[in-house]
């Protein structure tokens, strides 16, 4: 026993291994075979293991059953061995036994399989186990494993009730015909695309112009030398001195004969390349040269208000290309800025505008009197103003923040204000807008009726500035209005400010005082934050400049301006909720205005329109139409009405259709006149051949007489009488002449669809007569030629080949020509802006 | 500063030799030059004139064969060459040129069925009614030497056509079964059969080389994939098919030359209706082959005439007879798309011009500009009646007019029976208004 336990001892150590590499090998994802096998094992140890623990746990069992696990390890066999250990001793035996009749007690019993494990010296020949060696089997025995035993091992039970669920039977196999049909059916879809390959080939040619046969022939003309020299060879020794001299010098000698570098410059820029290339050329100086005609006839013109005109035309493009180039590259639009920033300054410095010259001295003695003089000194001032016009405001963003403590907009930047920080106010001529001094000082007494005209002139010149000066209206009415709705908010927020705890009221002075600081800092140094101006800050500059001119332009026409801006508070777009309702604030604001202005320009206006109405109205119905149209009450109702109302009502609104657009012409006597006219035509002319002064005496006042009269005036036979004569409804032609229609196409042939396509066909004449050689070679070019004594090989794949190649090239070759197109449109866009 | 000067182009007014014609400068204003219409219909009725007096397409008569002609063969590299077989079993090598036969050879007992010369033109197969395919040398042995096919195979039934692949060393024949052989064997190595039936005729198509066509003794027309096992389709028609051909150009077109006396022309995806029927002989059609630029075909009619039609339209445009040229069995269209040559019952091959008026030779370049225009002209005007009745007069012989005029009654007869009493007095709807096109086709198997 003892011996035993050493050994098993000894066992356990490896079986401990074993079984810890076990459960590595489960923690591992990956299970080779063995892995699996062993890990079965482990199970059924498992089991084996809980079946002792039923029992009794003594710690030779659990030896015995290590020992077991290791044994089984070690054969790697595919069975679990009973612990059966050597000699077969008693004692072992019936503990054994004991222990199997124990479990046999308990609810299930699993049924072992006996098998030897180690050589014995007591083998049966039948491959039984040495087991019961000793002892006599009784008959009980055997009739017992009988009735233990059911009929149908679980596993196969289970096998089959899992076939019997999936229920699936291999379909019987199809008969011969019908393998058959599907085989040939596969067939031939498959050789029906093939042929389809030919699809495109045989179309185009049949489309093509003209087929030459055979159809691959090789190009006339002299052969690339490479191919004619191929399979030539040097013989005789002069060749072969030639030869070995070139080899000497490096030339090629057979294949290829040209050099790389003269291959290449072959293929650099083939015929066509080059035409086109040169075409492009031509045209790009043809361009060139007609600007540059453009620019000079521009130049000569001397009228002053087109070049004004024109100038206004360019601001406007700038400011638009200043607009996107903000968006594209904000760097090159503050050099832009920069460049303006330059041309203000210089403007500052010199006297140019500034009505201090000798023209601007005369000027201002006849201003008085001259209104031309008036003007002209004005525009020089509004030119300077412009020009000297400050390009940016201090601003910056943080200002938007504090709103509470400044109440300013919190979304518009500063200079949209009327006071214009940073700049002196009370020095005019750095004001955004030309103050009403210098005017009042210049032109004391402009009669409003001039200033009406002004005006309009002005709006017909320019409606596009007005979509501005709108705009900007708009934003200072909503400024204002934003203004008053702050004040409100801002008592309400003081309230609320109160309930505020101090600590959280000492931070937000804190936050105040840093922005305020930051305000004072901006206000200061302004030139270094013009640098950093925002986009929506030089947008807005943009805008107001344009606004200055057109305002300085009507200036003195001020009086109307609050009408206009009533009337085009509605042309700024509604892009958010709260434009929404501020457009309703304004409209509720807005109703009385209009009304208590609207009567004084309309009499100046009321002229203009006059004009214009009688202009525009061309012809008048009543003046040219005699005859008194009939008046047909057309239905107000759609003339389409949807669904329910059924074919009775379709059939009547059909004659409502045509009674309208029957109604305005009476097509009876229409009929008739014309029926008329035929017969009059028909009807047989007198044709008076009399010739005055022949035979008698001629002069002024002197009629031939009478008698010559009836002698010379020939009438002709009366035709015979017209088919149609007694038919009222009908007017019979009788133009047809039979001897000119034998000539003459009857019907419509099949290609044309309509005959003034065909009678084009026909008036077109082919012969060289009428048309120049080329031409006619064209136009009598055969549909197919074919050459005498040459072999027309039917196509082969190889055609199918090269077309689809040819195809794949034109593809990738009508890409580029897509590409070009819309260049060529942006150049044209471009002409068109330069006509402007 | 830019000076603009007269410059001329040299080419516009020297002549390139001193016998060119001078070039007198014209001036095209149409006020200058009237009338242009009435001018260029003058022009065009006496082109139009012109061209049926030049109209005479009979070239030469080879005769020789003491029995009918029942089968002809293109010469695949020589324009010059042409064989025919006669139903006593004689092939003969024609040289069109010269008109004249080079070379006879005894090949068959009975009929020769088919002939048919290799890819490349060295040798030619035939077959006949002795169950026999015999391969020959297309050169003639030396004098003395007697005439022996280099190969001979001994078929099990009788074979009725035969065609040779475009490119490969294979060919196919017909009898009971549609069999491609390969020329190094003595069985074939496929062999189709749908059906109890006996073929007349099989064609490979040129242009999509593996694919196959037969005309079936029960009315169909069956294609085939030598690639594949089985038959592609089949469709049957009304009456049976003699021949077909494949067009050159278009791989998916073939034409057949029907008994109904019609030919149709079908697209082999879509066999459910002829794209264009054919219709102008007065009996059946017994050969077809198109022009190898695959705008037209030509046919030979039991009805002793032979037919050019355009593909695309449903009359022929030129018919050709003579008085003692009998039922036409065979004909064919010369690889160079300028003649057709026709075998017929009484033992003539007849040799023709594709286009009659064309003149043949050497044309001066005026020559050409001249026939370039009128041709243009006569495009332009042939919707004019006058012009139109020129054009299209032929002149037939009297059983063809006759039995022409009596068919286009019997039609007429045929269609007032369907419209006014079948039609009519059936429920509508249950017999449905075919056109031509529908009317011959009765299945399509798959």
């Amino acid at each position: 026993m003892a011996k035993i336990l050493k050994k098993n001892k000894v066992s356990t150590k490896g079986t401990k291994k074993t079984l810890n590499k076990n459960t590595g090998t489960e923690k591992t994802p990956e299970k080779s075979s063995s892995a699996k096998r062993r890990e079965r094992k482990r199970k059924t140890v498992g089991k084996l293991k809980g079946t002792l623990k039923t029992t009794k746990k003594s710690p030779i069992e659990k030896l015995d059953l290590d020992n077991v696990d290791e044994d089984e390890l070690l054969n790697e066999g595919e069975e679990i061995i009973p612990s059966e250990d050597e000699g077969g001793s008693d004692d072992d035996r019936k503990h054994q036994k004991l222990l199997e009749a124990i479990s046999a007690l308990g609810g299930k019993k699993k049924r072992r399989l006996a098998e030897r494990s180690e050589a014995t010296i007591q083998i049966s020949e039948f491959s039984v186990d040495a087991k019961g060696e000793g002892e006599k089997i009784n008959l009980s025995d055997l009739i017992q494993t009988i009735a233990k035993t059911p009929a149908v091992s679980a596993q196969t039970k289970s096998h089959l009730k899992k076939l019997k669920l999936e229920e699936k039977t291999v379909d019987s196999p199809l008969t011969k015909p019908e393998t058959e049909r599907i085989q040939r059916n596969v067939a031939f879809q498959k050789s029906s695309e093939e042929v389809s390959r030919w699809q495109s080939i045989v179309k185009q040619n049949l489309k093509a112009e003209q087929l030459v046969f055979p159809l691959n022939q090789e190009a006339p003309g002299p052969k690339p030398l490479e191919q004619v020299v191929c399979g030539w060879k040097a013989r005789t020794p002069l060749e072969q001195e030639i030869f070995r001299l070139l080899s000497v010098n490096k030339q090629p000698i057979n294949d290829p004969v040209l050099t790389p570098i003269e291959e290449e410059s072959l293929k650099a820029m083939s015929l066509e390349d080059a035409k086109i290339r040169r075409a492009e050329l031509q045209k790009a100086r043809a361009l060139q040269s007609y600007y540059e005609a453009k620019a000079r006839r521009e130049r000569s013109i001397k009228s002053k208000k087109y070049h004004k005109v024109q100038n206004k035309a360019k601001r406007k493009e700038f400011v638009k290309k200043f607009d996107e180039m903000l968006k594209s590259d904000p760097v090159s639009a503050l050099e832009e800025l920069q460049k303006l920033e330059l041309g203000r300054m210089k403007e500052r410095m010199s006297l140019k505008h500034q009505n201090s010259g000798k023209w601007a001295k005369s000027k201002a003695i006849m201003a008085k009197y001259d209104d031309g003089a008036r003007k002209a000194m004005q525009q020089q001032l509004e030119v300077n103003k412009d020009l000297t016009q400050k390009l940016a405001t201090t601003l910056s963003d943080e200002e938007g923040e504090d709103d509470g403590e400044t109440s300013e907009p919190d979304m518009l930047p500063d200079f949209v204000n009327e006071v214009e920080p940073g700049q002196d106010p009370a020095n005019p001529w750095m004001r955004g807008q030309l103050s009403k001094d210098p005017v009042d000082l210049t032109e004391p007494s402009v009669p409003e009726t001039a200033a009406a005209v002004l005006i309009s002139e002005d709006e017909e010149e320019g409606p596009e500035e007005t979509e501005e000066e709108g705009l900007l209206r708009g934003f200072a009415e909503r400024r204002k209005q934003r203004q008053e709705q702050e004040a409100e908010n801002e008592a309400a927020k003081n309230q609320d400010m109160e309930v505020m705890t101090e600590e959280n009221k000492a931070g937000a002075e804190k936050a105040v005082a840093s922005h305020d600081a930051a305000d004072a800092d901006i206000a200061d140094d302004d030139e270094e934050e013009e640098e950093e101006l925002s986009k929506f800050t030089n947008l807005f500059q943009e805008l107001k400049d344009s606004r200055m001119e057109a305002e300085a332009s009507a200036m003195v026409a001020e009086v109307s301006e609050p009408e206009c801006a009533q009337l085009q508070q509605a042309m700024f777009r509604i892009k958010s909720l709260e434009d929404m309702d501020l457009l309703d604030q304004e409209e509720q604001a807005d109703p009385a205005e209009p009304n208590a202005e609207a009567p004084q320009p309309a009499p100046l206006e009321s002229k203009g329109a006059d004009k214009k109405r009688k202009r525009k109205r061309g012809i008048d119905l009543a003046e040219v139409l005699t005859k008194e149209a009939t008046v047909i009450n057309v239905p107000l109702a759609p003339t389409a009405v949807e669904g329910a109302e059924g074919a009775a009502h379709g059939q009547e609104e059909q004659r409502d259709v045509i009674k309208e657009a029957f109604a305005g012409d009476d097509v009876i006597s229409d009929f008739l006149k014309d029926k008329r006219r035929e017969e009059e035509a028909g009807r047989p002319k007198v044709v008076d051949l009399t010739l005055p002064g022949w035979g008698e005496w001629g002069g002024q006042g002197l009629q031939p007489s009478k008698k010559k009269r009836r002698r010379f005036r020939l009438k002709t036979a009366p035709p015979p009488p017209r088919k149609d004569g007694g038919l009222a409804s009908v007017i019979i032609s009788e133009k047809r002449d039979s001897s000119v229609s034998m000539h003459q196409v009857g019907a419509l042939p099949h290609p044309f669809l309509l005959p003034e396509q065909f009678e084009v066909t026909m008036r077109a004449p082919v012969g060289a007569t009428w048309n120049t050689r080329q031409a006619v070679k064209k136009i009598t070019m055969p549909k197919i030629v074919t050459k005498v004594g040459a072999i027309i090989q039917p196509m082969s794949r190889d055609d199918l080949l090269k077309h689809s190649r040819k195809q794949e090239e034109e593809g990738t070759a009508g890409e580029p020509k897509k590409r070009k197109a819309p260049q060529r449109k942006r150049s044209q866009k471009r002409h068109k802006k330069t006509k402007n | 500063m830019k000076v603009k000067v007269l410059s001329r182009n040299p080419d516009d007014y020297v002549r390139e030799t001193k016998y060119d014609i001078q070039r007198v400068p014209r001036n095209y204003d149409p006020t200058l030059n009237p009338f242009e219409v009435p001018r260029e219909y003058t022009r065009a009725m006496n082109a139009t004139k012109l061209e049926r007096v030049l109209a005479k397409p009979f070239l030469a008569s080879l005769d020789g064969h003491r029995d009918a002609v029942n089968c002809m063969a293109k010469h695949s590299t020589s324009l010059s060459t042409l064989l025919s077989g006669a139903c006593d079993g004689e092939v003969k090598v024609w040289n069109l040129t010269k008109h004249n036969c080079v070379r006879t050879i005894q090949a068959h007992e009975g009929f020769v069925r088919g002939m048919v010369v290799r890819f490349c033109g060295t040798s030619f197969y035939s077959i006949g009614d002795d169950k026999t395919i015999k391969q020959w040398n297309m050169e003639a042995p030396g004098y003395g030497v007697e005439e022996e096919p280099i190969n001979t195979i001994l078929g099990k039934t009788v074979f009725t056509g035969l065609d040779h692949h475009q490119k490969n060393g294979t060919f196919a024949t017909c009898g009971q079964t549609v069999d491609i052989w390969d020329e190094q064997r003595s069985t074939p190595i496929r062999s189709f059969s749908w059906g109890v039936e006996s073929f007349s005729s099989v064609r490979f198509n040129p242009v999509e080389t593996e694919l196959l066509a037969s005309c079936a003794s029960d009315r169909s027309i069956v294609l085939y994939d030598m690639r594949e096992s089985m038959p592609l389709k089949k469709v049957i028609m009304t009456m049976r098919s003699n021949t077909l051909s494949w067009n050159p150009m278009e791989a998916f077109y073939f034409t057949c030359a029907n008994e109904d006396y019609n030919l149709y022309t079908y697209d082999m995806r879509y066999l459910e209706k002829p794209v264009t029927v054919h219709m102008d002989h007065v009996s059946a059609v017994l050969d077809v082959d198109y022009s190898p630029t695959g705008r037209e075909f030509v046919s030979a009619s039991f009805d002793k005439s032979i037919r050019i039609f355009p593909k695309e339209n449903r009359n022929s445009r030129e018919v050709y007879h003579t008085k003692r040229m009998q039922h036409v069995v065979c004909v064919k269209w010369s690889a160079d798309n300028k003649y057709v040559m026709s075998g017929s019952d009484e033992m003539n091959i007849r040799l023709w011009k594709a286009n009659a008026a064309e003149k043949l030779g050497v044309l001066s370049h005026r020559e050409k500009l001249a026939a370039n225009y009128n041709q243009k002209l006569k495009e332009k005007f042939q919707y004019h009646p006058k012009v139109k009745r020129i054009a299209r007069h032929r002149h037939l012989p009297k059983h063809i007019f006759t039995e022409a005029k009596e068919h286009t009654v019997m039609r007429e007869a045929r269609r007032r029976k369907y419209v006014n009493n079948v039609r009519k007095h059936s429920k509508p709807g249950a017999v449905p208004m075919l056109s031509e096109r529908e009317k011959h086709v009765v299945a399509v198997v798959k």
